[in-house]
This record gives structure tokens, sequence and C-alpha cells, in this order.
């Protein structure tokens, strides 16, 4: 179960969150009210060159000030405020969304060659392991999570998504099967720049949980989803690989086909599948992931789960459903379904 | 004779209305259990080891063997086993040996995982029907892909090491010619060729007969060297360091002279009747650093052209020595549990020496996963494993591939009587007396273990099925998909898994 859908303008021309919140709420069917969830990009436009630092807090006082001096160990709040929310008769509030803009001091971290980067990402893990009543579950610049238990029109009135504009959205209805649902196992799960939404269960995750965990990754949100952000921000960021061989990576060609390419291209493929095999996931997935730059949609290499795709004009939408897409944009052009594994890519064109 | 003689233990009897006095029994045991006296069958119950070849050979299945009531005064503590060995030594004033694996009653953690299997959120993966990948590499890997784009084309400039192409994670441990005959051997060799997978030679050199086969050959240096030479170097398609084993860690090894006839002696190159004698430790390698400059010289003296593995026995800081070896250079470690099988090994050590494999798996994988380089070197389980649930369970715990032996060599007729030192197998395997040697047709042979190696294979890929795996990848330290079943606390920590319910 579960329901995803993305958008992207390429010309980065933003839109509000209003359809993509008319969009989700169709595909209730896919979802139990126990998770939903959005983000977009480009919403903080007057902070664009800091970290948009999203956290749920249990209360404000204990967990609050454990976060803000770890943030100012680290770098500078520029300013911080509560997420403006608005009461849901069927929205029970569990927490209290807080966001800091927040800009690390570079010089701390060293030897590496992305060291905010990396110093927000380990700011996130440092606080969602050891700060109790407190969890980071948005890091980006310019970007941001809002999600809930609740349903997709009660989460997105409780966060007003329509006053939000972005070039590129992502939500997610949730069906939790494997874990419970919690305000931290809603959809989409973020690290930095990457955002995902699932629909499936990932049964390679203990293979791949082990091996983000040995690259300084912390699972802390006991569901699935969560390492498929870091997976990506690993490969992706950190080794530099590009979304489309990301993808290759996490769902590659079976062997009997990287067996039949041309020899450069087995030879490519082949030492892609002996570096990356801890990273190979398993088991029923349709997932859309966000950066900055674009959005990449895939499936399980034997494709167990739905993937729709769609395109108008400058908009690429993917989503779970033909339908979900077609309340978004009535207009919409070229309809398909990718092959299993393939990615679909939508890139900002600048 | 002031201690007389322990009581025998099996108890042979012939169902004399059903025997034809074939004479069959009497040909196939080299045991001298039986003898022909004025036409009549005569049993020696006393030499009878279990081996069962009789059994298996008598057309009319008249004879039955049962394992004779002791009537010992029965006690917790001094149980017949204690009480008889002490009698033994007291008698010999020597050390007691054994062969094949640890025969105390250990509780044996594999039975104690529970693998899992999807339902209805999940689909499992139907192996009939959709692919499904056991395609192992074993060797080094790359922690990260160097490229560079070139007109929107990649060009790698990461350079593979060698690895050893498995099309099944289960191999064939190392059991020397000399230990077990060349027929054995040759049916091994022919079975890895079958299934595309590898055996191990063992550290007895490479006889001729292999040499078609030398391709899914590993060789093995131990720490006597026997048939070490440049050019069994160049043989085999990995090479295998032997520091320690399973049954035995912490001695070498011994092969006794009558077992060294005049091929093993040129195989080994030792003089004809000589004992083959494995020194406890390398006398080159007192360190990490001594380990490392050994994989090196080896890797040097074939041209970087083959993976050296380093084998261990599990023992209780086997995760931090692991960790060393992946730093050695080594592009495997082998790890092998003390439920391991012997040809010989003294009777103190197989019992109560290392640690179970299971647990081995996971604290080594642990380690090199808290360090980083799990992907970049592979680890190989052997000791005790004798099903496809327990490859599945090793996987799964951690390991990228097994070595399995003792099964091997009951796909064989092994039937496990323990006896493999005496050199007198009636099955064939652990002798070289060329009468018994010659039970064994190689190409028979090969069949039956290719067949437990396919049959193992085609259950691993259903247990991934059912997992909703279809990749072996997504098997390997999948702790996840594993479950402790009446296990205490301190062993579910060590494993890294949960308890089942949770």
């Amino acid at each position: 179960m579960c329901g995803i859908i993305g958008v992207i303008d390429r010309t980065m021309a933003r839109m509000d969150g209003s359809s993509i919140k008319k969009a989700l709420s169709l595909m209730d069917e896919r979802g139990s009210g126990e998770g939903a969830g959005y983000v977009a990009y480009g919403i903080y436009p007057d902070y664009s060159d800091c970290y948009a630092i999203h956290v749920f807090f249990d209360n404000l006082l204990e967990p609050k000030t454990n976060v803000d001096r770890i943030l100012q160990k680290w770098g500078r709040i520029v300013y911080q405020e509560e997420i403006p929310t608005y009461e849901q008769p069927n929205l029970k509030r569990e927490h209290i969304p807080w966001r800091y803009f927040f800009k690390p001091y570079t010089d701390l971290m060293v030897g590496t060659t992305n060291p905010d980067d990396d110093n927000v990402k380990r700011l996130v893990m440092t606080i969602n392991s050891t700060v109790e009543g407190a969890l980071v579950f948005s890091s980006g610049i310019n970007l941001g999570v809002f999600k809930a238990s609740g349903w997709p029109e009660d989460v997105a009135n409780f966060y007003r998504i329509e006053d939000y504009k972005g070039y590129i959205w992502l939500a997610h209805n949730r069906y939790p099967t494997n874990t419970s649902g919690w305000w931290g196992g809603a959809h989409p799960f973020n690290l930095l720049d990457w955002s995902v939404v699932h629909n499936g269960e990932i049964t390679s995750y203990g293979t791949n949980r082990r091996y983000v965990e040995s690259h300084g990754y912390q699972c802390t949100m006991s569901t699935d989803t969560e390492v498929v952000a870091y997976l990506f921000d690993l490969i992706g960021r950190r080794h530099g690989l590009p979304s489309d061989m990301v993808v290759e990576a996490l769902a590659p060609p079976f062997w009997d086909e990287i067996d039949e390419m041309p020899e450069k291209q087995e030879e490519f493929m082949r030492a892609l599948r002996l570096t990356y095999g801890p990273a190979l996931m398993n088991g029923p997935f349709a997932i859309v992931i966000a950066t900055k730059d674009g959005i990449v949609g895939f499936t399980d290499r034997i494709k167990l789960r739905p993937l729709v795709v769609g395109e108008n004009d400058s908009k690429l939408y993917i989503s779970s459903e033909e339908a979900a897409i077609r309340i978004m944009d009535p207009d919409v052009e070229r309809i398909y379904m990718p092959r299993a594994g393939e990615p679909v890519i939508g890139r900002v064109t600048q | 004779m002031s201690l007389g003689s322990v009581p025998l233990k099996y108890k042979i009897s012939i169902d004399r209305d059903q025997c034809m006095k074939c004479m069959r029994c009497v040909d196939n045991c080299s045991y001298g259990v039986y003898r022909i006296e004025d036409d009549k069958i005569i049993i020696d119950s006393r030499k009878c080891t279990a081996c069962h070849r009789c059994i298996s050979m008598c057309p009319r299945d008249a004879i039955m063997l049962q394992e004779r009531p002791v009537d010992y005064r029965s006690h917790p503590l001094w149980t017949t086993e204690a009480r008889e060995d002490v009698i033994n030594q007291a008698r010999s004033g020597k050390i007691i040996l054994s062969g094949m694996g640890n025969a105390v009653d250990y509780p044996i953690i594999f039975d104690r995982l529970v693998l899992d299997a999807c339902q209805v959120t999940n689909p499992s993966i139907d192996p009939l029907r959709e692919p499904m990948e056991l395609r192992t590499y074993i060797g080094k890997k790359p922690e990260k892909l160097d490229f560079t784009m070139k007109d929107g084309d990649v060009e790698l400039n990461t350079k593979l090491a060698p690895n050893l192409k498995l099309d099944t994670p289960i191999m064939i441990g190392h059991m020397s010619y000399g230990a077990i005959s060349l027929n054995a051997q040759l049916s091994l060799a022919k079975a890895v060729a079958k299934t595309g997978t590898f055996m191990g030679t063992g550290e007895g050199g490479m006889h001729e007969a292999i040499y078609p086969y030398q391709d899914h050959s590993i060789v093995q240096i131990a720490s006597g060297r026997f048939g070490v030479d440049i050019d069994y170097l160049e043989r085999g398609a990995a090479i295998e360091i032997k520091v320690g084993q399973g049954a035995k860690p912490g001695i070498g090894g011994h092969l006794p002279g009558e077992k060294v006839c005049a091929d093993v002696s040129c195989t080994r190159m030792i003089p004809l009747g000589s004992d083959a004698i494995s020194p406890a430790p390398h006398h080159d390698i007192y360190s990490i650093e001594d380990l490392a400059q050994l994989v090196r010289s080896l890797k040097e003296a074939t041209n970087w052209e083959k993976p050296v593995f380093v084998k261990i026995a599990a023992v209780h800081n086997v995760a931090a020595i692991a960790a060393g070896i992946a730093r050695s250079s080594a592009d495997a470690v082998v790890i092998d549990g003390f439920k391991g099988g012997t040809g010989a090994a003294p009777k103190v050590f197989r019992d109560n020496v290392g640690i179970p494999i299971e647990a081995a798996i996971a604290a080594v994988d642990q380690k090199l996963n808290d360090q980083g380089i799990r992907n970049e070197v592979s680890i190989i389980a052997s000791g005790g494993l004798r099903n496809s649930a327990d490859l599945a369970k090793s996987i799964a715990l951690g390991a990228d591939a097994v070595y399995i032996g003792t099964a091997s060599l009951i796909a064989l007729g092994c039937r496990v009587c323990g006896s493999c030192y005496r050199g007198l197998c009636p099955w064939g395997i652990a002798t070289q007396r060329p009468e018994l040697v010659e039970r064994i047709d190689s190409d028979v042979g090969s069949e039956n273990v290719a067949n437990l190696i396919r049959g193992w294979t085609l259950e691993l890929s259903e247990l991934m099925g059912a997992a909703g795996l279809n990749s072996i990848e997504s098997l390997r330290g999948n702790r996840e998909r594993l479950r402790g079943y009446m296990l205490d606390e301190g062993l579910l920590d060590v494993l890294k898994i949960e308890s089942v319910g949770a």
C-alpha cells in the first residue's frame, strides 16, 4: 500500500501545495490515517544560504535546550521559530514542530570535500541518536518536510501546505505495515538535500542499514525507508555518483543481463555491483527521491509496486496512480509506466 | 592387565535366517569385525566403529547394529566416556586421538535461529518464475568507484582486484590428499567443476589427477609447506594460508607415516612413509606484519593475479584477529568453527577449544562493519554446517560463502564413525589403501556431491525467495531476517539479532 506522488517544474517555477494535497488525498485508499507528509524545494528563499533544520520536540524545555546547545557549538542559528500549525479535529498534536535556519562553522570540519554538508549530517545523527525528545526530520537548504500521523488532508491543513511554494514537491500517504504509525515514521524522509517517499517494504533493510551505519549514519526512525535517504547521501553525495548511477547501484540489472552487455559496460556494471553490493535494495518498492537539482523515481528489479509517469511541458509527475497525476494536472500528456529498475529522472534546466 | 578392558561400544548381530552367507560383510569390513570359520561368519563386535559399510552392502538387510548398553553405575559427572578415557590414558599415557567434529553435546546455535518469510504486504518471490541470484564474488572489493565522465561516457578508473566467481555460495573446504584418498579428492574436484564453485586442496600439494580441475581449486599453504612450489601456487585459482583449524585451534597437523604412500610422498614432497608434521605456528608468522609479508609475497610470486585467503580457527578474540587479517592485504578471511571436522585431532582440543561458528561469523562481520571495511574483504565460514538452513543462517549472520567438509564426505558415503585417523576407512575416503580407495568411483561420487550442492542451492533460493530477496547480496549480514529462539540476551547481543516475537 502507500501512495506516493512527486512533481518537478524543470524551469524552477514554484507551485503552491494545494494541488498536491488534492492528489494525495485522492489516494486515501492507500493510507490508513497513520501518516502523511509533504516536502517542497525552494520554499525558503529568504534563507537560501541556511540549512533549514526541522525538529519535532516533545517539549520545549530540556530537548530544545540540548539541541540549541549542539547547534550553537557547531555553527550559528540565524533564525528560529515554531513552525506555524493549525489545529485539526482529526489530528492529535504529538510533537511541537520547530525550525532553525542554521549556518555551520565550516572550519570545524576538515578533511572532507563537503564540510558544511558533512557537518550538518553529523549534527542530525548526533541529535537523533542522543537527544531524547527531539527528532530532526528535515535538514536541507531551502526546503522543508512537513509530516505527521494523520490523513493527507488533515496533515496538509495542519501545516497549511498551500501557503508554501516550491519547484519540487513530494508527498506520501502511509499505510504502515512494519512499524507503528508515528510522526517520525511518516514520509518523506530527509537528510540534507535528499528527500524520499516510498511505497513498499525493503527486505534488504538489515544489510542496507549495516552498510550505511558502517559509514557513520545512524538509523533512528524505526522504518526501512530512512535508509534510502542515507544510501543516496553516501553514494550520491559523498562518493559522487550521479543519480542514474545510484539507481543502478541500488536496483542493478540482473547478472544475466550484465553478462550480455558490451565489454566496457559489463566491466563497469560488475565493478558497480561488487562495490555497492550491500547497497542493493530488495523487496517490493516504488521510490521517488528529490534533491535540489531534480527528482528520480524507480522501482525494484521485478517491479512489485506500481509507478506511473506523466509529463506536461516543464512539469514531470511520478506517482503510484495515474488518477493522482490527472487530478493535479488534467492536461497531462505522455503517461507511461517505467520498466522495473529503470530510473525516471527530472532535472531542473537552468 | 590390572585395568582390564573397557566394554565394547557396539553390538553387531546377524539374522541367521536371512543371511545367505554371501560374505560381503567379510569383504567390506576393513576393521576386521567379520571372519569365516568353518563356513560360519564369526563376529568380533569389539572392532566395530559403526561405519555402516557392512549394513549398506548386505543384500538381505540381515545385519543389526546397536549401541551396546553400558552397565557402569550411572553417575552424572563420571560419565561412561569420562571413565573410559581415564582408563585408556592410565593404560597408555598418551593423548587420545579422535576424528570428525566436536562430539560434545553443546547447544547448536543454528537450531535456535529462525528465518523470516514474507506474508501479504511484501510478496515472496518464486524462484521457479523469477530470477534468483546466488552468484558470489570472493575477494577484495573497492571502497568506492573512481571514474571519469567523458563525452557522456563513463571511464572506469578503478581496477578490480582478482575475485573468485562462484555460481553458488557453497565451496568445499580443505581436505588434503593424504588425509583423504585421491578418488575422494577427485570426486570433490569434479563436483565443484560441475557446479561452478571451488574446493580446497588442503596442505598436501596437488596431485596430477587434479590438474584438469585446477581452475576450481584453492591451494593451501600450512605451516609444514608440504607440496608448495611455484608450480603449485600458479595452478590454484586462489591461495589460502592456513593458520588454524576449527577442530584443533592452536596446534599443527599430523599425517601418520603409514598414510604416506608413494603417491602422497611425491605430491607432498616428503620421504615415503615419513610422518608429515605441520608445526603449531608458521615459523615466519608471529604478527600481523609477518602475515602481511607472506600474503604479499604470495601475491608477488603469482603476479598479483590470485586472491589470497587466510584461514583461522574461531577463537575468543577472532574478530580482532580477522580485522588484522583484513588489513594484511588478504582478500578473504576464512573462519573455521569449533564443530569443524578433522582427520585426526587430540580429543581434548576437538571437544574443548574454540567457539561456535555462528558467534564467530557475527562477531567478525560486526567488527569489520564497525571499521567500515566489511565489503572490502570476504568472509568464508566453515565448521559444522549440516544443511541449507545452516548455510542461509551463516550468510544472514554475515558470511559471503561457506566451506563444507563433513557434509561433502557424507555425500561420498562417510557415516561419521569418527575413525578417520586409523587410515582404514571402509568407504575409501580417509584411507590410502588401494583396495579401499578403489571403492569410490569418482564419477559417481562427484555426481553425489554435486547433487548435494545443487540441492542446497535450490533450497537456499527458496529460502531467499520466501524472505522476499532475489539477490544473495541482500541476505548477507541481513540480521533483520533472523530471530533468536530461546537464546540468552548475551548471545543475542553478540549475534546482533532480536528475539522471536520482536
